[in-house]
């Protein structure tokens, strides 16, 4: 589904992703972690296709299409979809309206009709019914005066509304206390299916406790330098990320 | 590992300063020109002007002597400065001054109109036949400066409300006219009301009568159509005790080459316990995106809480025109009474905006609340003038201000001036103001949702204009946020 070849980018001329290599097949859970400035949320936006970051290097196949030629808003025609770590505000656009748009602007990427009113807000109902979504939050204007929790809980619902092939949930974990970490996790999981693959980026393994991983692969200075399964999540948990570290500067020093 | 090196992407679609500024660039839509013959008075200001506007017309002599003296103190007065505003100093003669639409028998119908200006209207969306059928709204259409049709005046009849072209109101109704006509707005007001005095063609005259409500929104819409021509509207709404009424006035006018000045002037009269809301949707071609043509709109509008308990609730979205000069305003005389000001003012290109309003209490217990948009992209300058006035027996004056900018782009400018003088220290003031930008990545979060940087920004400036929008009608609504799209986008719409 997504194959990720030699992967250089970086902001303002400084390189952060150095040679990143990836393969992701459906169905498939990846968890890319590793500590501070490893460059684990400019791989996601990279992804995405966040106009700031410049690959340098490298190729990205998604779906048999080059996704760096295409623009973000058709990657996530494509089935992209970007959990984002610090959603942003727009004052006045109920949230609704919002996805409303982005569901039909999807459709629309397809070749499929626009939905109703009628057909989008049964889709919305069993959605939200799915993810245990509040409707108060839906009426509000797009993420204004939401708590952390809320912000992660719409991304969420918003995963599952424009059902995606591929979720990129960039630290979807950061700032939540243990109840919404599973309130968000549990929301993933359900929306999990054969075809929907997801790549859950995260510094702590906490979040893997909820959405256990296929694979894990640890992200240092710009390339990933071990990968594994579950159990890898469980070691850098006990051990921190200096074991990686040392291991590392050892191996390249050597 | 592979090691091919790759070229640098450029990724041209994402790059949203461009995508915005292809898209604010859009040329206007409603460009063109209807074919009519017209009746014109020659060109420039004299009081033989004057003189012939009155007499094609068939005014009565009352009338004519108002705009005479309306001219002669004209003569003596300087135009304004104060506005951030500037353009090249305005000829007033070479304007022509009165150009009608011939028509040889007044249509008794609107099937009698002349089919070109019908067309003229379905060209806008806003066919006559269609509005009476579907939406009920009574249209008072005015192109350039005679009324042609006038629509549900039978039904609005039954009910004592009188809703007709203001010439018509002087040779049917001139008691009321003599009464109202410039009771708000003096003749010496200012430099525009005094030249609109002198030589106004036409405009919409509307009497409510005591305790009626009227049960129709009432519309206007007007266009400047005949070449190198002044229009000058007048607008007086009377509402009695305990009546209410709803007022729309929209416009959008065809493409021209040459400035054009529109100088309007609008009175409205609310006695006790009654509601006047006034809303307006302003599509005057701009000018180009080089900032050539486009109109200039100098524009007095203003009401009077008369009675106690009395509403006045002005609403505009402002999209149009080079340059707007405007300030819906409200004096707030009877105890009790209540002013609005809602605004939505957009500028592009090279247009400037110095618009904002006038709440003037003199009554006690008087409320005012102001809440103006301005949005600004390309090379535009958006200025928000306020007054709040409290007078010395106002006690228990409450205002609440609110004014918001959002910048497209960074050669744009927003602008504040808000004015307060109070003279009462039970009164309570209150303004708020933000500046904000259209951030990239608000349309990077839209565009990560499949939607395209165009739609992103409609949907974030309408989000910010939403307080305003819901003040307006909801047939109107639907057309302003249209309007904010086509101005600031183009192809949507």
């Amino acid at each position: 589904m997504l194959s990720i070849k030699n992967l250089h980018a970086g902001i303002e001329g400084n390189e952060i992703l150095k040679g990143i290599n990836l393969d992701v097949k459906a169905g498939e859970i990846h968890a890319i972690m590793g500590p501070n400035g490893s460059g684990k949320s400019t791989l996601a936006s990279v992804l995405a296709g966040r106009p700031e970051y410049e690959v340098t290097e490298g190729s990205v196949t998604f779906l048999g299409k080059d996704l760096l030629e295409l623009s973000p808003e058709k990657r996530a025609g494509e089935g992209l979809f970007l959990g984002f770590q610090y959603p942003v505000e727009i004052a006045g656009l109920s949230t609704i309206n919002f996805i409303k748009t982005a569901v039909n602007e999807v459709r629309k990427y397809r070749g499929e009709e626009p939905l109703d009113s009628v057909s989008f807000l049964k889709m919305m109902k069993e959605k939200m019914a799915l993810m245990n979504m509040d409707k108060a939050l839906l009426n509000r204007a797009l993420n204004e005066g939401f708590s952390g929790g809320e912000k992660k809980r719409n991304e969420v619902f918003q995963m599952a509304m424009l059902e995606p092939k591929l979720s990129i949930l960039d630290e979807t974990d950061s700032g939540l206390d243990i109840d919404a970490i599973r309130i968000v996790a549990n929301g993933v999981n359900k929306i999990k299916k054969e075809d929907h693959a997801v790549l859950v980026v995260t510094h702590y393994q906490r979040l893997l406790d909820f959405i256990v991983p296929d694979f894990v692969h640890v992200l240092y200075k710009g390339r990933i330098v071990k990968s594994g399964g579950k159990e890898l999540a469980l070691e850098l948990e006990e051990r921190g990320y200096d074991f990686i570290k040392n291991e590392y500067e050892v191996e390249a020093t050597a | 590992m592979k090691t091919d090196v790759l070229p640098p992407i450029i990724q041209e679609e994402s790059d949203d300063r461009a995508v915005i500024e292809k898209t604010v660039q859009s040329e206007y839509k409603y460009g063109f020109v209807t074919q009519i013959e017209t009746d014109e008075a020659p060109m420039g200001l004299s009081e033989e002007i004057v003189r012939f506007i009155s007499d094609k017309k068939n005014e009565p002599a009352w009338m004519l002597e108002w705009r005479l003296k309306a001219y002669h103190q004209w003569l003596k007065m300087e135009m304004p400065q104060w506005a951030n505003i500037h353009y090249p100093k305005i000829n007033f003669q070479d304007i022509i001054y009165y150009s009608a639409p011939k028509q040889k028998v007044k249509p008794k119908s609107l099937d009698e109109v002349d089919p070109e200006l019908r067309n003229t209207f379905e060209k806008l969306g806003i066919s006559l036949a269609e509005q009476k059928r579907l939406s009920g709204v009574a249209v008072d259409a005015v192109i350039d400066s005679v009324s042609i049709g006038t629509s549900f005046r039978e039904q609005l009849a039954e009910l004592g409300i009188i809703f007709c072209s203001m010439s018509e109101a002087i040779k049917e109704h001139p008691e009321l006219v003599q009464k109202y006509l410039s009771s708000v707005v003096p003749v010496t007001d200012n430099f525009f009301a005094a030249l609109n005095a002198a030589v106004f063609s036409d405009g919409s005259f509307c009497y409510i009568p005591k305790g009626v409500h009227c049960p129709m929104e009432l519309s206007t819409y007007f266009r400047i159509n005949a070449e190198n021509t002044g229009q000058f509207e007048r607008t007086l709404i009377v509402a009695e005790e305990g009546s209410y009424v709803s007022y729309l006035e929209g416009c959008t006018a065809p493409m021209r080459d040459e400035n054009q000045l529109h100088a309007a002037v609008v009175e409205l009269i609310a006695m006790d316990h009654s509601e006047i809301k006034y809303s307006t949707v302003q599509n005057w071609y701009p000018g180009d995106k080089d900032g050539n043509g486009g109109i200039y709109n100098f524009v007095t509008k203003r009401g009077i809480c008369k009675g106690h308990h009395a509403k006045i609730s002005w609403t505009q979205v402002e999209t149009g025109s080079a340059i707007t000069w405007k300030y819906p305003s409200v004096i707030l005389k009877g105890d009790y009474s209540i002013g609005e000001f809602y605004s939505v003012a957009v500028t592009n290109h090279h247009q400037q905006a110095d618009t904002g309003t006038k709440m003037m209490h003199l009554g006690k217990n008087t409320k005012s609340r102001i809440v103006s948009k301005g949005i600004s992209a390309g090379l535009s300058n958006n200025s928000y003038r306020g007054l709040v006035s409290v007078s010395k027996h106002a006690d228990h004056a409450r205002n609440y201000s609110q004014c918001d900018s959002l910048l497209l782009g960074d050669r744009c400018g927003a602008h504040t001036f808000p004015y307060i003088e109070v003279k009462n220290k039970s009164a309570l003031v209150e303004h708020e103001a933000t500046t904000s930008k259209i951030g990239e990545d608000q349309i990077f979060y839209c565009n990560q949702r499949g939607i395209s940087t165009e739609t992103a920004v409609a949907l974030i400036v309408n989000g910010f204009a939403r307080e305003v929008m819901n003040n307006l009608p909801m047939e109107f609504a639907v057309e302003a946020q249209k309007l904010l799209a086509i101005s600031l986008e183009g192809s949507v719409g």
